[in-house]
């Protein structure tokens, strides 16, 4: 698939296609609308999910008690990152595009990605939380620490390429999504870039459902050629996470 | 002489499991007091309840009184005791940051912020762990770069950077080579000079050679408290006898 991708799309890829808007001739068509909408949810979306997420892991790992209700919680926060996308797309409709009236815009489009992905940045900041060994909590609390002053000075640093690692992944799945964004209707055919978070979008993922789902031949290669650009980003990603990891690695050794 | 830590019938649980038996101890000032006996039998419990360190385990509890300069230690802040309890752990757990910061970072919660004055404190908590000579041109290389023996006197000069009056040491040389042993001996003889020390040991040279008092813990209970040299060569309890000469254990 990937090589087929390549095949058909590579030709496409210039620097007009990334600084065109969509067009019905696809010699003129390009993903600007669709790349900008793009990197806007991911930002937003990480601006949202990140603190929320390690906010939440840091509250269950280091002060919650253990009780039914905590466990409860821990075990809806693993259900919920087994749901399928699509269910997302459905309660963003209800919840934001329909009850909060933010009609179809980036912020209804981020905030269902901040949904969807929350559950899995919880989860792996809470194991890089775990991570830390003890005697580093021990070595802060008996030189007079508070419990905040340790998880602030000791435990978060030394947990936060694990956290980094995992949030990046985390996001590259939002960026991959498709089905919720289509759910909450993002728009395919949008000729400017976002200029609030209320402003309608489209995203890599729906400009190559849309395009994919045309009958002519040239579409089909626009679709390809968007695919490889939706593959580097995700590559990048990716790398920058693995980069992340293997550094801290190497520095954090007990 | 002066007595810094008493305890009174201390007895301590995790969840049902009685750990220490009605402990009755007297620590003096500016003295070693050495804590020996065989393995499971409470040595770190004991000095785990004199800084409050037991409290961060869920299932623990304890009854008894706990007074340390003459302050029942339930009626301070955890933390304000742990400043004035200083403890040094059995693997050496240095911070993952440089040396320097090691070292800064207890005066620095304490409301230190002069660069001036931190870089003091630093030099200073060095030169009396005997480190110094060793890192003073890589204070800000990783502390995990030092080998076991450093690591553990960079704990012990982090610990005495807060100033503490008393240092409890939970086997401090088991992770260690013997000549990082002697180094610790030394300085720990050296230390008492300013402050309490209370140590952990499984090695009976140790307790005899370093030590002025010795408690011998079994079971939970404290089964022989008084001078090292007297209780090494004439111990009253023939389960203290049996122990020092290796019977058990
Ligand atoms: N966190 C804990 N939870 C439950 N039981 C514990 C805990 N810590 C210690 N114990 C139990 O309390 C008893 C005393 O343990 P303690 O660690 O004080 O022994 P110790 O004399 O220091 O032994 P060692 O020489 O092996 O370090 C042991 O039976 C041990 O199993
Ligand atoms: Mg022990």
């Amino acid at each position: 698939m990937l090589w087929d991708a390549w095949d058909k799309g590579a030709d496409w890829l210039s620097i007009k296609f990334l600084t065109s808007f969509p067009s019905r001739f696809p010699e003129e068509a390009g993903i600007k609308s669709a790349l900008m909408g793009s990197i806007w949810l991911m930002v937003l979306t990480a601006i949202m999910s990140i603190p929320m997420g390690i906010g939440s892991a840091v509250y269950l790992e280091e002060y919650a008690r253990k009780s039914i209700l905590t466990q409860l919680i821990e075990l809806n926060i693993s259900n919920l990152a087994g749901v399928p996308s699509i269910v997302y797309g459905i309660l963003g409709l209800a919840l934001f595009v329909r009850g909060l009236n933010m009609e179809r815009s980036l912020i209804s489009g981020a905030l269902t990605l901040t949904l969807l992905i929350l559950p899995i940045i919880i989860i792996s900041s809470r194991e890089a939380i775990r991570a830390v060994p003890s005697s580093i909590r021990d070595a802060s609390y008996a030189l007079g620490a508070t419990k905040w002053q340790t998880i602030s000075y000791h435990v978060l640093p030394a947990a936060i390429p694990g956290i980094l690692t995992g949030n990046i992944l985390a996001l590259s799945r939002a960026i991959g999504e498709a089905a919720p964004l289509l759910m909450i209707g993002a728009l395919t055919f949008i000729a400017f870039t976002p200029e609030s978070i209320f402003d309608p979008f489209t995203a890599l993922p729906i400009q190559i459902f849309n395009w994919a789902s045309r009958p002519q031949a040239e579409f089909q290669y626009l679709a390809a050629a968007a695919i490889l650009v939706l593959l580097a980003l995700l590559m990048t990603m990716n790398a920058a996470a693995i980069i992340i990891r293997n550094k801290y690695q190497k520095n954090l050794k007990w | 002489m002066t007595t810094v830590i008493k305890t009174i019938n201390l007895n301590a649980w995790y969840g049902e499991k009685l750990a220490l038996i009605d402990v009755n101890t007297e620590i003096e000032e500016n003295k070693i007091t050495a804590i020996i006996g065989p393995s499971g039998c409470g040595k770190s419990t004991f000095i785990r309840c004199l800084n409050r360190m037991n409290d961060l385990v869920d299932i623990f509890r304890y009854e008894g009184e706990i007074i340390v300069d003459n302050i029942n230690i339930n009626d301070i802040e955890p933390e304000a005791l742990r400043k004035n309890v200083g403890m040094v752990f059995q693997k050496p757990n240095p911070f993952p940051k440089s040396i320097y910061d090691n070292i800064a970072f207890g005066p620095k919660i304490q409301g230190v912020k002069d660069k001036g004055e931190l870089d003091s404190i630093v030099e200073q908590s060095l030169k009396k762990a005997a480190l110094w000579d060793e890192v003073k041109d890589r204070l800000k290389d990783s502390a995990l770069g030092l080998s076991g023996g450093q690591q553990q006197r960079l704990c012990i000069a982090r610990t005495v950077a807060v100033e503490p009056e008393i240092i409890l040491f939970d086997e401090p040389c088991s992770a260690l080579d013997p000549i990082s042993t002697s180094k610790i001996e030394d300085l720990m003889i050296e230390l008492k000079k300013k402050y309490t020390i209370v140590i952990v040991t499984h090695n009976m040279q140790q307790a005899a050679r370093a030590s002025d008092y010795t408690a011998f813990f079994l079971d939970g209970k404290l089964i022989e408290f008084g001078d090292t040299k007297q209780l090494f060569r004439k111990p009253v309890e023939k389960s203290t006898e049996d122990y020092i000469i290796g019977r058990f254990g």
